[in-house]
């Protein structure tokens, strides 16, 4: 039997799932722990205590919003290293230029700006200054920087400038790890950068924490690999993920997306999952969630990832209620003191979960302790609720039809049955663990986007297909079960020849 | 003559965005290049053309080439500079200031980069008014003034001097050789314009438009108001349409991005159809296949709701877009402007009929 395990560890619950066929046969909801890794112990052992056969599980996945949060709280990140190879082209644009003061001043160590790079035909652009780099990485080992972010223009074409300036770093400071901008980003020089940037200053956080989950793993006695989950709703092995951290940016929501598609089985709906801090809105298309279009920015920075389309609203079970001086509903929360705090769990804060015990829309805790809210108190906040669900609902649906609306996570009792513009409410079993149900079933992905020249629009995507798949197989893909997912070519204006950028993704089942 | 702030450097960006058309490439990297000149202490004069003495002489410039490539080559105020030096070289000149070829999209800021490092004013003017494909579709050309000579400068220190072509045709032909030769990405210095030719042939105020179509952009944003109602009221424009993007098909034929975006109409027009042809910028529009909108009115695709202006590069299935149209510089309306930049310019069949007439 196939059996796979999910973890998803969020800013207040961390669950875990065991997945047997396509059937959810044990969940769990335990309280994140500030360490995040006691609370996976815990969690797996209750895992295990549910199921005992969660320990012949053949993969365990662990979507975890760590890394992201690092970058917007500002925490735990290194000092970076940025090799920007491309000169004469862009010397008035260096590595960091548009990133927020405060995070540049955390993350920016020795900046270097070297000749080299190509063109967009794959000719040099110049001859890539070898010396340059050799002197700038003994200048890095000697500035004790532990982490470099290499970006060349047009890597994603040629990665030849970025391989032999990592391995020049090898030579000259073996001990920093380096991150080449084309194994993380496509065109868009800038944007690529700073996603080699990012990855690089949590480069340390992400082996720690990647090597604190196998440990949590083997001391619940499974013996299942591990993978991380991606943005995209995929998995990349740990020890290949602990080199990607910002792959897994937004991977949360994702998760539980996905997780509610395969709960619910419906493909195309809006979903909702109210987590305790925040409820994020978005919308499942082929049971994939639709992507941002714009330009997503990370903690104030300008990347190219792959997002989910949300909307955040400040609403979770954590939301703190106020009485004084005057009625507010959030956005603070008390995230995952929820169980020391809240009043039904014997606390003094007043929280939208004690309103939804004293409504009966929940039994939690010691109903008793609300037995006393004045009925205009609690009404009030449920007409609140309503309304910012109503509000963020209509704002995410692409027409005015209605639409059916998938609840999950840890808060979806707060979702009433009825709203405005929605066809109906799905309560589906084990809703209030989607997220990990979600990382379950994540498969093993490859993309590839380039330009392709004298080809027709067949051949370059037959082409961009097979190095897709080689990818995907590379990252623990069964070759058999994989399937192309997107298709995208744009012919280029003012290209010569037959310029045709083109971009596939394809995805896999993860091999046995 | 008036400094220029960094906050209406912001606004151009937004402001020329729209003014693009679709096209004229993302104004983005040419900004983050004004946000660090100003860092370093530059402030950037912009000057009325009644300013300009007869005899003065204007250098009209742009970056050429393919937007993706700029993407990676990123643009640099040096390589700018380079192309309008060559030409006071090559003409034994100096200039008396500099002016934009096209208002629409990242062509916009290229003389702030140009000037900021030469230390010579802009001229509040460029000669489309907007953004189009090709080099005869100025108000210049129209005006049948010479074209060349032109001088071209690439990063690596190549540099060509186009002195003569037969016509706008050639120019184009052998300046795109040389552009895509250097890696389709160039700064170019086209024909200089006395400033007896800019006061009489140049569209004048462009610049301010576009400030001013941002600033209205920015206001309404912070306001929570419609950014689209702010950008129609300040423009005297119409709504022409809201839906969302059906299908999108592109194909690239003779160096241009053409192609055809099919919209499925929500609210107001809900239960319509508009599809929208380009060529690098939108051309003409459809209603429920009857011509409703077409160039040279400016049709604009703004994002429903940031009001941000969409490219014809970076349209995607399933936006939420608003169509808008705003009113075209009155020389592209004349009977020889409509030949330049009308609909049977652009190879459809149709008389020209503005939806502002």
């Amino acid at each position: 039997m196939r059996r796979r395990i999910g973890i998803d560890v969020g800013g207040t619950n961390t669950d875990a799932v065991l997945l047997e066929e396509d059937a959810v046969s044990a969940a769990v909801k335990t309280p994140t722990t500030s360490d995040v890794t006691t609370g996976i112990t815990r969690a797996l052992a209750a895992l295990v205590e549910q199921a005992p056969a969660a320990r012949d599980a053949h993969a365990a996945m662990i979507g975890t919003t760590h890394f992201t949060n690092a970058v917007v709280q500002r925490r735990d990140l290194g000092r970076v290293a940025a090799v920007r190879i491309g000169l004469p082209s862009g010397a008035s644009l260096p590595p960091f230029v548009d990133w927020p003061e405060d995070l540049a001043a955390l993350v920016r160590g020795e900046v270097v700006m070297l000749e080299g790079g190509h063109e967009f035909d794959g000719r040099p652009l110049v001859p890539f200054d070898t010396r340059g780099m050799r002197a700038a990485a003994r200048r890095i080992r000697d500035a004790g920087i532990r982490s470099v972010a290499v970006a060349a223009v047009f890597s994603p074409l040629n990665a030849s400038c970025e391989e032999e300036a990592a391995s020049i770093l090898r030579e000259e400071c073996p001990d920093v790890a380096v991150t080449l901008s084309h194994r993380l980003g496509r065109i868009g020089l800038l944007e690529r950068e700073n996603a080699a940037l990012l990855n690089a200053c949590l480069i340390e956080l992400a082996r720690i924490t990647t090597r604190a989950f196998s440990l949590a793993l083997n001391a619940s006695g499974i013996t299942a690999p591990l993978y991380l989950t991606q943005n995209d709703g995929t998995v990349m092995l740990a020890e290949v993920a602990e080199q990607y951290p910002v792959y897994s940016f937004a991977s949360g929501p994702t998760n539980s997306m996905r997780g509610a598609a395969f709960l619910s089985k419906r493909d195309e709906a809006l979903v909702i999952d109210v987590g305790g801090t925040t409820t994020d809105i978005g919308s499942l298309r082929h049971g994939f969630p639709r992507e941002a279009n714009n330009v997503v920015e990370i903690g104030g920075v300008r990347t190219l990832f792959r997002m989910p389309d949300l909307l955040s609203l400040g609403l979770g079970g954590g939301t703190m209620v106020k009485t004084t001086p005057s009625f507010t509903l959030g956005p603070a929360s008390v995230g995952y003191r929820l169980t020391e705090q809240a009043l039904v769990f014997g606390g003094d804060v007043l929280t939208v979960t004690d309103v939804a015990v004293a409504a009966g829309l929940i039994d939690l805790g010691d109903r008793g302790r609300v037995a006393a809210l004045p009925a205009v108190l609690v009404n009030e906040a449920l007409a609140r609720i309503r309304a910012m669900i109503e509000e963020g609902v209509d704002r995410m649906k692409t027409d005015a039809g209605e639409t059916p609306l998938i609840a999950v996570g840890g808060g979806s009792f707060l979702v009433p049955a009825r709203l405005a513009g929605v066809s109906e409410v799905l309560n589906v079993p084990h809703q209030a663990v989607a997220n990990a149900v979600g990382a379950a079933i994540a498969q093993v992905s490859g993309e590839v986007d380039q330009i392709f020249q004298d080809l027709s629009r067949e051949e370059a995507i037959a082409r961009a297909r097979r190095l897709a798949e080689d990818k995907a197989v590379a990252a623990g893909a069964d070759r058999a079960t994989i399937n192309v997912v997107e298709v995208e070519d744009l012919p280029l204006a003012y290209l010569p020849g037959n310029s045709l950028r083109t971009r596939v993704r394809v995805v896999g089942e993860i091999a046995r | 003559m008036r400094p220029v702030n960094l906050d209406e450097i912001e606004s151009l960006a937004i402001g020329a965005w729209i003014l693009g058309t679709g096209g004229g490439g993302s104004p983005y990297l040419a900004l983050l290049n004004m946000r660090q000149l100003y860092r370093g202490g530059v402030v950037c004069r912009l000057m009325d053309a009644s300013e300009l003495a007869d005899d003065d002489l204007v250098a009209v410039v742009s970056n050429m080439g393919a937007p993706l490539v700029g993407q990676e080559r990123l643009t640099d105020p040096k390589t700018m500079a380079l192309a309008v030096q060559m030409m006071e070289e090559y003409l034994g000149r100096k200039f008396r200031a500099v002016m934009s070829l096209e208002i629409g999209g990242g062509n916009s800021i290229q003389p702030f980069m140009a000037a900021a490092l030469m230390d010579l004013p802009v001229v509040d003017a460029d000669c489309m008014g907007r953004a189009f494909p090709e080099a005869q579709m100025t108000s210049f050309a129209i005006h049948d003034l010479k074209m060349y000579p032109l001088t071209l400068a690439d990063v690596r220190d190549n540099a060509v001097v186009v002195a003569r072509a037969a016509s706008w045709k050639w120019m184009e032909r052998i300046s795109r050789k040389a552009c895509v030769e250097v890696g389709s990405i160039a700064s170019t210095c086209k024909a200089p314009r006395t400033g007896k030719e800019v006061k009489e042939c140049a569209i004048l105020g462009s610049t301010t438009k576009a400030m001013t179509i941002g600033r209205a952009v920015q206001a309404a944003r912070r306001a929570h108001r419609d950014p689209i109602d702010a950008v129609l009221e300040v423009e005297a424009g119409v709504r022409i349409f809201a839906g969302k993007i059906h299908d999108i098909a592109r194909r690239a034929t003779e160096g241009f991005l053409r192609g055809t975006a099919t919209i499925e109409g929500l609210d107001d027009f809900r239960g319509h159809t508009f599809s929208l042809a380009f060529q690098n910028e939108f051309a003409v529009g459809w209603l429920d296949g009857e011509p409703r909108v077409m160039t040279p009115d400016l049709i604009c695709v703004l994002d429903t709701v940031s009001g941000d202006a969409i490219g014809t590069e970076t349209l995607r299935y399933g936006q939420r877009v608003t169509v808008i149209a705003l009113p075209a510089p009155p020389i592209l309306l004349t009977p020889k402007g409509l030949e330049h930049v009308g609909p049977r310019a652009f190879g459809y069949d149709l008389d020209f009929r503005s939806v502002f007439a």
